[in-house]
């Protein structure tokens, strides 16, 4: 038998003002950057906006593309070169005019570059264009997509379990959640579609770990009646912790597979949902549990006054 | 192992038998090479590849459009049908551009999606979608009276001053005139010619002031499409027209490529047109009407070509001429026969994947995928031994009943849906390490194998009944607000945990079963 996590006594309700500590600092520190950038970056799927991927069958410079790109008629261009490749990735606000033109934008971007580097081909990988305003409906169902998400879990959960679990959890997964939104911000790296489906992944995935602890204590809690609630929420802990380490580190293998080997276009998809499987592991213990504990102190406070 | 087995085992075979029979026609599909798609029968190719996995535009190359339909320029009576007919005519359009299987439906009361798989040349879909198409003939002014229009024009723009003094080079008391390089000649009839770099600086001006109030009754000024030569000069031609169109493209019958139409440039490309009967009519009266004056071929509000009228047309062939590609005189007959769009179309999402990415998005997907799935079996190996081969084998049957579902309902593999399924490679794992966790926890207290199987499976089962429910909560959430290739990861992920409920909870049990059944096991290698 393998095994690393048998039989823990870890009391980890006891240092959860340590965690709190770490989480609201987590927070503020998202709060801080997301302010200090001006708001969540957001892709040309909620902004709007053309993105187009070239491959050069060279190097250039983002300098160069850059210039070359103003050179198009495109000063405002977003340059970014795509790891361990020769593509690039320019961004351009939409505008209408530019298609009406009769050449294409990636044609006079191609051509811009191909005809001051002769020999150097240009391929179009991909185009993509939004307007503005599909792009704002779209980001407003992302957002509802997460509310809502999130207020069935309440219901599913408060339902199955008690009411203050289920509110544990739920602001467990919005911690996640935001999180995420911290990370992307703090790496000002782009807030888009695929990353909105590994926020609900991991609003799912996030839940379903804290629903393995929250069962354990569901079944503990009519063994061990007469122990405090605090003790049966650490037994609990430690007894499904090994599960807890096992279905994170494969989960986060295959996410992790997928961030370094899965290519570009699935990356940031990929770094977010890794990025939530730490997270949501951490917080289904020293949030989602340790609220519980709060919320029944709380109450029973409330019982005695 | 009583009739409860019985009924896992026949569930079983029941859905290999329908995975394998879903997944056939896939499996043949993809194995076939290229000759060999050749050698078979149309139909039956059609067929095969109508039952086998779709791959998305994300992983074959393709475009994706939502176009939405401008109707501000509709009446209320018109409203109704016009989407359906603009998705009657984008239809006949793209399927004389020869895509196999677009798809191309409403989206809400304005929208209209477009999906053309496997397309190659993005510049000429967009072309050929995006332009309404709207043919009308115009009389272009006589020569005196276009003169006198624009010079009615030029004095407007000097006295409103609507030429910026530090953007131009020509500041005077006829900003518009001294753009003509040969005026008050006019080398292209009733248009003023303008070079081609003093295009934008006109269309400024013009746009500075209310030509409509400036401009005579029924007069209209319209631009060349492409540019003309005259002199070594190149330039365009800003036409001066009637606004009434003597005639529109509902007239025409049946329009082609040809070559040769006109005899100055024998080898340009043009489109020739036959008329319907109700058009030769109107043709041939305007014509008859108009000898010796131009008239102007609007496309989509530019100028195509403005020939002189030398006598009655009585027999309902038009044409058109000006400088088109082959391509472009080959998509043009397209789109006048397939009529025009009932009102403008704004594209306002696209996503165009070349083939290069698609093909890299299949590599780096699968790679990913089997390094996912490498570390994973391995881990369990390593993790639970000989039951790690047991879960192993849910996994392996999970993905066959994705792979076979998605198939099974004509879905499409998507690159976010290899990552759905390389994501539930990761979780799917979890309902086994929760019973074989919950194994273990038993046999440390001493009970038989048997025994902590049994328990193991029942104790473990709430855990995993509600944390796969709230996954599918997600998933559907997800689902429902997602479209193209994010809508796939959304479908393989909610496929994958329904399957996985059935591989990892009732299969291995049966696996269990069959290995522990029949003798008296006194160690679990867990």
């Amino acid at each position: 038998m393998f095994t690393i996590f048998a039989d823990t006594h870890i009391n980890f309700m006891s240092k959860r003002r340590l965690f709190y500590g770490v989480s609201i600092a987590a927070i503020l520190i998202g709060v801080v950057s997301i302010i200090a950038h001006g708001g969540l970056r957001m892709g040309i799927d909620f902004a709007g906006g053309r993105l187009i991927e070239l491959r050069l069958s060279e190097r250039l410079s983002v300098q160069e593309v850059r210039s070359l790109a103003g050179q198009a008629g495109f000063p405002t261009a977003e340059i970014q070169a795509v790891r361990e490749s020769n593509d690039v990735l320019i961004r351009i606000p939409l505008d209408p005019a530019d298609e009406t033109q009769g050449v294409s934008v990636s044609d006079r971007l191609r051509t811009a570059i191909t005809s001051q580097h002769p020999g150097l081909t240009a391929e179009l990988l991909r185009e993509e264009s939004i307007g503005a305003k599909i792009g704002g409906e779209i980001a407003r169902q992302a957002f509802w997509a997460i509310l809502i998400s999130l207020g069935l879990l309440l219901i599913y959960i408060g339902f199955r379990f008690e009411p203050r679990f289920a509110l544990g959890a739920v602001i467990a997964v919005a911690h996640d959640v935001f999180f995420i939104l911290a990370y992307f911000s703090i790496f000002n790296k782009e807030i888009t579609m695929p990353v909105v489906a590994a926020l609900l992944t991991v609003a799912g995935y996030s839940i379903n770990d804290t629903i393995v602890v929250f069962d354990r204590v569901r079944e503990q809690l009519v063994r061990l009646r007469r122990e405090p609630f605090e003790r049966v929420l650490d037994i609990s802990i430690n007894q499904t912790l090994s599960r807890t380490i096992i279905t994170g580190t494969t989960t986060l293998l295959a996410s992790l597979s997928l961030a370094i080997w899965g290519g570009e276009v699935i990356h940031d998809f990929a770094v977010a949902m890794s990025v939530g499987i730490i997270v949501g592991t951490y917080s289904s213990i020293f949030v989602a549990t340790a609220l519980a504990l709060e919320l029944r102190h709380a109450a029973e406070a409330k019982a005695k006054a | 192992m009583g009739g409860n087995f019985r009924w896992k085992l026949i569930s079983l075979v029941v859905l290999l038998g329908l995975s394998i029979y879903a997944l056939y026609p896939t499996v043949r599909y993809y194995s076939l090479s290229p000759a060999q798609r050749e050698a078979l029968p149309e139909e039956q190719l059609t067929k095969l590849r109508g039952n086998a996995l779709n791959l998305g535009l994300d992983l074959q190359g393709g475009m994706h459009l939502v176009l939405e339909l401008d109707r501000t320029g509709l009446t209320d009576a018109e409203v109704p049908d016009a989407m359906d007919r603009a998705i009657q005519i984008l239809r006949n359009r793209v399927d004389r551009f020869g895509v196999a299987e677009p798809t191309i439906q409403p989206q809400g009361e304005d929208r209209i999606l477009v999906e053309l798989p496997g397309l190659l040349d993005r510049d000429r879909a967009i072309n050929l979608i995006g332009q309404t198409a709207l043919l009308e003939f115009k009389l272009v002014k006589p020569e005196a009276e276009a003169k006198r229009v624009l010079e009615r024009l030029d004095r407007a723009l000097a006295r409103t001053g609507a030429i910026d003094e530090a953007d131009s080079d020509f500041v005077g008391a006829q900003p518009l005139l001294t753009l003509m390089p040969f005026w008050p000649e006019m080398p292209f009839g009733g248009g003023g010619f303008f070079m081609e770099s003093d295009v934008a600086e006109v269309q400024r001006m013009l746009s500075s002031v209310r030509v409509d109030s400036i401009l005579p009754i029924d007069t209209q000024l319209i631009w060349g499409k492409t540019t003309e030569s005259y002199q070594g000069y190149v330039g365009r031609v800003l036409y001066v027209t009637d606004q009434r169109a003597q005639m529109d493209g509902s007239g025409i019958a049946n329009a082609v490529r040809r070559i040769g139409l006109d005899a100055t440039r024998p080898n340009a490309a043009g489109v020739s047109m036959t008329l319907n009967a109700a058009g030769t009519r109107q043709f041939r009266r305007v014509t008859a009407q108009n000898v010796n004056r131009n008239l102007a071929i609007v496309l989509d509000d530019r100028v195509a070509s403005a020939p002189n009228i030398r006598e009655r047309i009585p027999t309902g062939r038009a044409q058109i001429t000006g400088s088109f590609t082959d391509q472009e005189a080959r998509d043009l007959a397209i789109v006048l026969q397939a009529g025009a769009l009932p009102a403008p179309i704004n594209i306002i999402q696209e996503m165009t994947v070349g083939p290069s990415l698609g093909a890299d998005s299949i590599r780096q997907g699968t790679r990913a995928a089997l390094v996912a799935i490498g570390l994973v079996v391995v881990f369990m190996l390593v993790w639970y031994r000989a039951s790690g081969i047991v879960a192993i084998i849910a996994l392996t049957l999970n993905m066959l009943f994705i792979f076979a579902a998605l198939a099974g309902m004509r879905g499409t593999l998507t690159l976010p849906g290899i990552a759905g399924m390389v994501l539930t490679v990761g979780m799917a794992v979890d309902a086994n390490v929760l019973i074989f966790e919950r194994i273990r926890e038993e046999l440390l207290t001493g009970k038989k194998v048997r025994s902590s199987i049994e328990a193991g499976y029942a104790r473990a089962f709430t855990a995993i009944l509600d944390s796969n429910v709230t996954t599918l909560i997600s998933s559907g959430v997800l689902w429902w607000i997602a479209t193209g290739p994010i809508q796939g990861f959304a479908t393989t992920l909610f496929i994958g945990i329904l399957a996985n409920l059935y591989t990892a909870v009732l299969i291995t049990r049966m696996i269990f079963d069959v290995v522990t059944g029949n003798r008296t096991m006194e160690k679990l290698s867990i």
